[in-house]
C-alpha cells in the first residue's frame, strides 16, 4: 500500500513537471504537444477507491490548467475519463477486468494499446472541444484531436514501456 | 432521512463527478470570457515562480544570440541619435510622452488559440493593466492582468486580441486580429477596398488607441483578399517578431493616458 502511494505521488509530480517544462515546449510541426500527464490517469491502480481517483484526476487536470492558462478544460477532460474509466477498462480487457485480476503493465500488448488509445481519444475529444469551443472550427478541432492524439499515444506508450518493471 | 442518506451514499461517485465537472466547466467558461477570470492573482505567484526558475536556466543557452540582438538594437539607436536633427534639450525628461520599462518573459506560448505570456514585472514595478508590450522588432501584446510580481500579457496570437493598426504608407487603419491558425500570420480587418495594397507593405500601429505609440512596426502584408460582402479587405500580415523566440520585452506606458481617457469620457 505504502509503496503504491509513494509511487503515485512521485508519478503525479514528475508527470506534471514533464508536461509543463518539456512537453509543452516541444511544438512539433508548429503547435503539436503531447499531453503525457494523462499517463497518470491511465496507470492509476485499478482496485482503488473511485472517489479518490476522480478527485486526484481533477487535481492533476487543474494543475495543468493553471500552467497552460486553459481555465478548466484539462480538468473537465481528466474528470470525465476518470469517471468512465471502468467502462473503458471493461471494453478493452473484457472478462479479466470483472475479476479485478489485471494489472495494466502486465496485460497483453494489443489490449493495452487498445485501452491507451480509447482513453487518449476520449480525453483529447473533450479537451479540444472545450479549448476551441467553437463549432465553426470543427476542422481544426478534429485535426488536433487526431494529430495530437496520435502523438500523445506514441509518447505515452514509449514512456510506459521505458519505465515499467521488466519481469 | 435514512433513505436520503442511502441515496447519497449510493451515488456518491456520481455526485462527486458532477460537482467536479461543474467546477471545471465553470472555469473553462470563465476563461473564454477573459474579463471574468480572476484566478491569475492567486496562481501566478506559484506557476510564475516555477516558470521563472526554469526559464532562468534555459536563458544561458541563448546568451550569445541575445547579445547580438542587443548590439544591433544599440547600433540602430546610435544611428538614430547621430542622424536626428533635434537638439538634446528636446529629449530631456518632462517632455516625454511614453515611458518604457524592460521585462523578461518567464513563459511564452504560441501554439494555443488563446495565448497568454507571463512577464516578470508586476504591480510592484508600477506595471498596470492595458499597457503595451513590444520588442525591438515589433509588438507582442497588451498586459491583461497584474499581480505583485508578474503580469499576464495577451499575445497578438490570441483570438481575443484586438489591436489598432494602419498601413505605413497611408493612414488607412483597421483592426489586427488572429484567426488562431499560424503563429506567424495575423489578420488585419476593416481596410476599405479603395485602398491600393501591395504585398510586402509594412503595417504599423496606428497610435489611435493610446496603448501603443504611433509607427511601431507590426509586420508586412503577405496576402490579401476581399471579404464576403466585397467591400473590405482581409489582409494576412506576416509578423516581424518571431513570437516563438521572445525573451526581453519593453513595456510602454503612455503618460498622457489619463488626459485622453478624461477626454473620451466627457
Amino acid at each position: 500500500m505504502n509503496s503504491t502511494l509513494t509511487r503515485n505521488i512521485i508519478r503525479f509530480v514528475s508527470l506534471i513537471l514533464l508536461q509543463t517544462l518539456i512537453c509543452n515546449q516541444l511544438n512539433f510541426f508548429g503547435s503539436i504537444n503531447p499531453f503525457v500527464y494523462i499517463l497518470f490517469i491511465i496507470l492509476y491502480p485499478i482496485g482503488s477507491s473511485r472517489m479518490n481517483f476522480i478527485f486526484i484526476s481533477f487535481l492533476i487536470g487543474i494543475v495543468i490548467d493553471l500552467f497552460l492558462d486553459t481555465g478548466g478544460a484539462h480538468a473537465t477532460a481528466t474528470v470525465c475519463i476518470a469517471y468512465i474509466r471502468p467502462i473503458i477498462l471493461k471494453f478493452a480487457f473484457g472478462a479479466a477486468y470483472e475479476y479485478q485480476a489485471i494489472k495494466i503493465n502486465e496485460s497483453e500488448l494489443p489490449q493495452r494499446l487498445n485501452y491507451f488509445a480509447i482513453m487518449i481519444l476520449f480525453h483529447h475529444f473533450i479537451l479540444f472541444t472545450l479549448i476551441y469551443f467553437d463549432l465553426t472550427r470543427i476542422n481544426t478541432i478534429i485535426y488536433h484531436i487526431l494529430v495530437v492524439g496520435i502523438f500523445t499515444f506514441i509518447v505515452t506508450i514509449l514512456l510506459n514501456t521505458l519505465f515499467s518493471k521488466n519481469k | 432521512m435514512q433513505q436520503l442518506l442511502n441515496f447519497f451514499l449510493k451515488f456518491r461517485t456520481l455526485i462527486l463527478f458532477l460537482i467536479l465537472i461543474n467546477i471545471s466547466i465553470a472555469l473553462t467558461v470563465s476563461v473564454h470570457d477573459y474579463h471574468k477570470s480572476k484566478l491569475l492573482n492567486l496562481t501566478s505567484a506559484f506557476t510564475g515562480s516555477i516558470h521563472e526558475f526554469f526559464s532562468d536556466i534555459s536563458s544561458y543557452f541563448n546568451l550569445k544570440n541575445e547579445n547580438r540582438i542587443l548590439l544591433l538594437e544599440n547600433n540602430r539607436l546610435k544611428e538614430l541619435e547621430f542622424n536626428s536633427k533635434k537638439s538634446k534639450s528636446n529629449l530631456s525628461p518632462g517632455n516625454e510622452k511614453y515611458k518604457l520599462r524592460i521585462a523578461t518573459l518567464v513563459k511564452n506560448s504560441y501554439s494555443l488559440t488563446n495565448n497568454y505570456l507571463i512577464i516578470n514585472k508586476g504591480s510592484d514595478s508600477l506595471i498596470k493593466e492595458d499597457l503595451g508590450v513590444i520588442t525591438s522588432n515589433g509588438i507582442v501584446g497588451v498586459i491583461d492582468k497584474v499581480s505583485n510580481k508578474y503580469s499576464r500579457v495577451i499575445s497578438v496570437l490570441n483570438t481575443k486580441s484586438k489591436i489598432n493598426a494602419k498601413l505605413k504608407k497611408s493612414n488607412h487603419f483597421g483592426t489586427l486580429e488572429w484567426n488562431g491558425n499560424n503563429s506567424n500570420i495575423v489578420q488585419l480587418f476593416d481596410i476599405q477596398d479603395l485602398v491600393e495594397l501591395t504585398i510586402g507593405d509594412t503595417i504599423v500601429t496606428s497610435g489611435y488607441s493610446s496603448i501603443f505609440p504611433k509607427n511601431i512596426p507590426i509586420g508586412s502584408i503577405k496576402s490579401f483578399k476581399l471579404n464576403d460582402t466585397k467591400d473590405l479587405f482581409i489582409i494576412d500580415v506576416k509578423l516581424f517578431n518571431d513570437m516563438t523566440n521572445l525573451r526581453h520585452v519593453h513595456i510602454i506606458e503612455n503618460l498622457n493616458i489619463k488626459e485622453i481617457e478624461k477626454l473620451n469620457n466627457e
